[in-house]
């Protein structure tokens, strides 16, 4: 460990103050930093500080993400395989998952990453850990045979626009992520919805219809699997949100670490399963009577509230704006996936709406406190003139 | 007693480090230096009364505010002016007094003070030295002595980490300590409010004519904006003033002898120390003396004037400042750590985030240093700061009101109830290592200029 300090410190020289690369220090000292938390000391304000810092939030972040990941690697060979009606065994699906999977998320995150450095050079300030949540993000909520180069450019729109474009981490409005699927789905709708999308080459192949579920519903068709297996997620979708029981593990992590908002993931299950609730009693048509437990597992919204609604950045700030932003993200979920067949999955659509809504919220919560202040001030001056 | 309120909170923490003063108190070992610091004064313009080799006695005005000329910051010992450091600007950092063998003190008339006017009262305070001992709320500064204010609070307990106990410094100034309460009570229509420790009152339950209330809770609950906040909020053009234990003992004491009292009974505590402890000494008094007596362990070390939360960086040859009680010594960080960014690892440095097991592993004491534990980023995690900000008040909304200088926000938000230490526990515990005492302390100066 010494040696490999002791030769990086040398590496570091010419990126030093005053010295020739000195604009390119943001980037070798990322690296550094990767390996090493730095030595820095406090120089004003508290002198001890928590061992907590960003990288170790955005790297939990990541650990809660993994199952889910795994998980969806698996299911999308374990989709390819029962689609061409061959025998397979848990290493051949695995195997051909990674083998779609892995190439998207290296284009994620060398296109971003390449992105955020350049910022990160061009204003000199170190490089945000935000993307390595992002990076891994965008991939997962992607349709499993979209081209390389889609993901490339959707990932590029969304570090540019959602976020340096605001000025960085920390600053932008809508989620990247969700960002980044908003515009392949806009963009590109043909390699983003329909039935030979969600499993892989599955467009090669003229077997069943891989649909989804809320596809097939919104159609007005019937669904085929069982409970269980909506839970599971050993059905077609995008690669990593199918399995609710494995984004229940790391909403769980996000949870006991206290890195994800419990507020915004509970809100906005309550949100949804009342909408739910409400609309099997109304009971129109198929996706009104899909029972609510039902819509709470199957598609994108276990994932959208445990992996994208709770972004801090992008999510209400205060105690009570988190529980208001959970729920109506949980109510707009299921109310666009009933009305709208266009999207039958309505928690992109939702979170982002409330992306832009919640700075609103805050605003209101924080009023709240002001004007009980700004109260207790002209009590006080009436007082004062009454005595 | 009769206690006003019950105070109590539950957002907060408290830090259990390694090295709490034991209850001795040690004699001062002999001190060849003292000194005056003008940014001990938060607000205050210095204005130098004396030149380098003047002599000046127990009492002598030294320097004054130039805002306000009347009052005088005095000498705490007999001796010469020794020297004057400048730093940039010609910015005046420490006034050096050498002692003399011989102590003497100026002496104010003082009889029949009960029966003083209020004005006449004041001004003897300011003469003789004793005026800077009562701050003023809002901001933290000097309290201005044209205001009457709202009310008086002094609280006896604190919760800060290795905070010193009160109730063990002052144990055999009871009397004194009621004499000075006495005498701020001459300066508010209700009587004070003292604050005691619920679990620990000790003797301050029998000081008579104080408004007693109780308060409980993890630090910051010892901090007087939440006490205020609770049971006399500042509302816009309010004034109220606050004193701190020890000089209400010093008041006490000066309103019987008309000597100015600069006794200070410091814990140096902290874990880079092998004998922790508590010492009698006076305002400004050097401190390598005293690092000396407690044996450090470590070669680096950080001493720190006040808590490791709130303090400021003293070196080994610097001095105690005017209004501290408590030094703390740790040992300086400047270490890498490998992969430290990894959950769950290095669960030897105290934290508060869950992303660490520190707190079930070790419920005890904790090693600290100065290791910044990370780089300086963006600010992204919400909700860290409330969980540990008794006020009812948004810290980050605040902090950022104050950052892009809005100065309407800022007072909507309740930049009247925080002083810089408020905020303390927050640079100790956010994510992004953001300076927020620092940004705090900026916005209140931009309020002093701009409002007053």
């Amino acid at each position: 460990m010494n040696f490999l300090r002791k030769s990086l410190d040398k590496i570091k020289k010419p990126f030093e103050k005053g010295q020739k690369l000195e604009k390119f220090a943001p980037a070798f000292n990322a690296f550094d930093t990767l390996l090493f938390v730095p030595n820095h000391t406090t120089k004003k304000g508290s002198h001890i500080r928590d061992a907590v810092d960003l990288k170790r939030t955005m790297v939990t972040v990541i650990i809660a993400l993994l199952p889910a990941l795994i998980y969806g690697i698996y299911n999308t060979g374990y989709q390819y395989y029962i689609q061409i009606e061959e025998s397979f065994t848990f290493l051949d699906a695995f195997i051909h998952g990674s083998w779609k999977i892995i190439p998207m998320i290296i284009v994620s995150y060398v296109v971003g990453l390449s992105i955020e450095f350049g910022f990160a050079v061009y204003r000199g300030h170190e490089v945000n850990e935000g993307y390595l949540v992002t990076g891994l993000l965008i991939p997962m909520i992607m349709p499993i045979d979209i081209p390389l180069w889609m993901v490339g450019i959707s990932t590029a729109f969304a570090v540019l626009v959602a976020k340096e474009a605001f000025g960085g981490t920390g600053m932008n409005i809508l989620n990247p992520a969700l960002t980044a699927r908003a515009f392949a789905f806009f963009a590109y709708p043909t390699y983003m919805s329909g039935n030979k999308v969600w499993v892989s080459e599955a467009g090669n192949i003229d077997a069943i219809s891989g649909e989804t579920i809320l596809g097939t519903l919104a159609a007005g068709g019937q669904v085929n699997y069982s409970m269980m297996e909506m839970f599971q997620g050993s059905i077609p979708g995008s690669i990593a949100e199918t399995s609710t029981l494995w984004v229940a593990v790391g909403a769980l992590i996000l949870i006991l670490t206290g890195v994800g908002s419990w507020r915004i993931i509970f809100g906005g299950i309550i949100g949804a399963a009342i909408m739910g609730l409400l609309f099997n009693l109304w009971g129109q048509n198929e996706l009104m009577s899909f029972s609510w437990i039902n819509h709470l597992v199957v598609g994108g919204f276990a994932f959208g509230i445990v992996f994208m609604a709770t972004d801090p950045v992008s999510a209400a700030q205060t105690t009570k704006g988190k529980w208001i932003y959970g729920i109506l993200v949980g109510i707009f979920c299921i109310m666009i996936r009933v009305f709208n067949p266009a999207y039958p999955e309505g928690v992109m659509l939702a979170i982002l709406l409330m992306n832009v809504f919640a700075p609103t919220i805050d605003h209101y919560v924080v009023n709240a406190n002001i004007s009980m202040r700004k109260k207790r001030w002209a009590n006080a001056s009436h007082e004062l003139k009454t005595t | 007693m009769e206690v006003i309120k019950e105070i109590e909170t539950r957002r907060g923490a408290n830090l259990k480090l390694n090295g709490i003063a034991e209850k001795i108190i040690e004699k001062s070992p002999s001190v060849a230096n003292y000194a005056l610091r003008p940014d001990d004064f938060f607000g205050t313009i210095p204005k130098l009364c004396l030149k380098e080799g003047s002599k000046v006695l127990a009492g002598s005005p030294v320097f004054f505010n130039k805002k306000n000329p009347d009052i005088k910051i005095v000498s705490p010992i007999s001796g010469t002016i020794k020297t004057i450091e400048r730093g940039p600007k010609r910015k005046i950092e420490l006034i050096i007094i050498e002692p003399s063998k011989k102590q003497d003190s100026i002496k104010h008339q003082v009889k029949g003070w009960e029966r003083m006017d209020i004005s006449d009262l004041k001004v003897l305070l300011m003469e003789s030295g004793n005026w800077p001992f009562i701050h003023q709320r809002p901001y933290g500064v000097m309290a201005n002595p044209l205001d009457e204010p709202k009310s008086i609070f002094v609280t006896t307990a604190k919760t800060d980490p290795l905070h010193e106990d009160f109730n063990f410094v002052l144990k055999n100034e009871q009397k004194e300590f009621q004499l000075g309460i006495d005498l701020l009570n001459k300066f508010v229509d209700q009587p004070v409010f003292l604050g005691i420790d619920k679990s620990f009152p000790g003797y301050f339950e029998s000081i008579k004519g104080v408004q007693h209330y109780s308060f409980k809770g993890p630090h910051p609950a010892g901090n007087l904006s939440f006490h205020i906040q609770k049971l006399s909020p500042i509302n816009m053009g309010d004034r109220i003033w606050t004193v701190n234990p020890e000089d209400v003992v010093n008041l006490g004491r000066f309103i019987t002898s008309g000597i100015f009292s600069s006794q200070r009974t410091i814990a140096v505590s902290g874990n880079a120390v092998q004998n922790p402890k508590y010492f009698k000494t006076k305002i400004g008094a050097e401190l390598a003396p005293f690092i000396n007596n407690v044996l450090v362990k470590e070669d680096k070390v950080r001493v720190i004037n006040g808590d490791v939360l709130t303090g400021t960086i003293a070196d080994v040859s610097g001095y105690l400042g005017y209004f501290n009680n408590l030094i703390t010594i740790i040992p300086e960080g400047s270490h890498y750590r490998m992969f430290g960014w990894l959950p769950f690892k290095d669960n030897k440095i105290l934290s508060l985030s869950n992303t660490s097991l520190s707190r079930f592993i070790n419920r005890n004491g904790f090693e600290v240093d100065t290791n910044l534990n990370g780089e300086e980023r963006a600010l992204v995690v919400t909700g860290e700061m409330e969980k540990i900000f008794p006020l009812d008040i948004f810290p980050m909304q605040l902090i950022k009101a104050c950052m892009v200088e809005d100065i309407e926000k800022m007072e909507a938000l309740g930049i009247y109830e925080v002083v810089t230490e408020d905020f303390g526990l927050v640079d100790y515990a956010n994510t992004s290592k953001l300076e927020a005492q620092e940004i705090i302390r900026h916005g209140i100066e931009l309020m002093i200029n701009e409002v007053g």
